[in-house]
């Protein structure tokens, strides 16, 4: 009975107003992957660069993440290849990659078999929730290759 | 800009063949180039530490190229291997050129 009631005081316009607003949210909703599709294609394409065309094999690489950072402005992150680390087999390099960045490559670590261990750790600013690549690129020219979600709380590119 | 500080951290003696950790810190506020001056609109520029590299006893064994994604005071950590005693060489360089050095003794046994 009441339902009915509040039904009729609905005015034609009154849904013309909210059909207005359900289509702007849906526009919103789907121009927002669009934008994180582009970021993440500057990240796709940085990986290609990296790799020189080579499909990365994922696996051997561990990323070193926080679940959740609260502060986009130093997010520890660390990274660890399964290596031995001697002349014959060892890591030339690991790229660490943001794919929601507005800059995807955050930095690149060289590694020498003097190293003894491919293990690396810093701190990176995350523009906002988003996946983090490692790309890590063998003496022998394999590529591998790790990725994790970070959500970000506080986005760190300042304002 | 303020003084820069460097500091490292690595172990004074290992054994031969060891693999050590070694812990780097340098003040830098490592500018992004992103961020606008509140006042005049204007982007403020880049200027961030871009590369850094760790010579041991003169040889390169680990180095590191950083973007602006590389957060302030930017901390690096890494792994030697053990083999001679000597020094190792610390070297951060930033965006207009200049160097920042700083070295630590190890003694291997």
């Amino acid at each position: 009975m009441v339902q009915r009631i509040e039904m009729s005081s609905v005015s034609r316009r009154d849904i013309l107003k909210f059909a207005g607003a359900g289509a702007c949210t849906a526009l919103a909703t789907s121009l927002l992957p669009g934008l994180a599709m582009a970021d993440a294609k500057l990240a796709a394409e940085s990986i290609k660069k990296i790799t020189g065309g080579k499909t990365p094999t994922m696996g051997k690489v561990t990323l070193e993440l926080p679940q959740i950072a609260e502060n986009g402005n130093t997010v520890p992150v660390g990274v660890d290849v399964d290596s031995p680390m001697t002349d014959a087999d060892y890591v030339k390099t690991i790229h660490i990659l943001a794919d929601g960045n507005p800059l995807p490559e955050v930095a690149v670590f060289k590694f020498s078999p003097a190293s003894g261990k491919a293990k690396a750790a810093t701190r990176m600013r995350l523009a906002k929730t988003q996946n983090v690549i490692a790309v890590a690129e063998m003496g022998d020219g394999s590529v591998f290759m790790a990725k994790t979600e970070v959500k970000v709380t506080i986005g760190g590119c300042g304002g | 800009m303020a003084k820069v500080k460097a500091r490292v951290k690595s172990p004074k003696s290992v054994k031969k063949g060891e693999v050590f950790q070694v812990k780097t810190l340098i003040s830098h506020k490592m500018e992004s180039g992103r961020r606008k001056n509140k006042k005049t609109g204007e982007n403020i520029p880049r200027m961030i530490i871009n590369s850094f590299a760790c010579n041991y006893n003169g040889k390169e064994v680990f180095a590191s190229d950083w973007h602006p994604a590389v957060s302030a005071n930017p901390y690096m950590a890494f792994h030697v291997r053990a083999v001679d005693s000597g020094t190792l060489d610390f070297m951060w360089k930033d965006d207009s050129g200049k160097e920042y050095k700083k070295s630590a003794k190890i003694a291997v046994t």
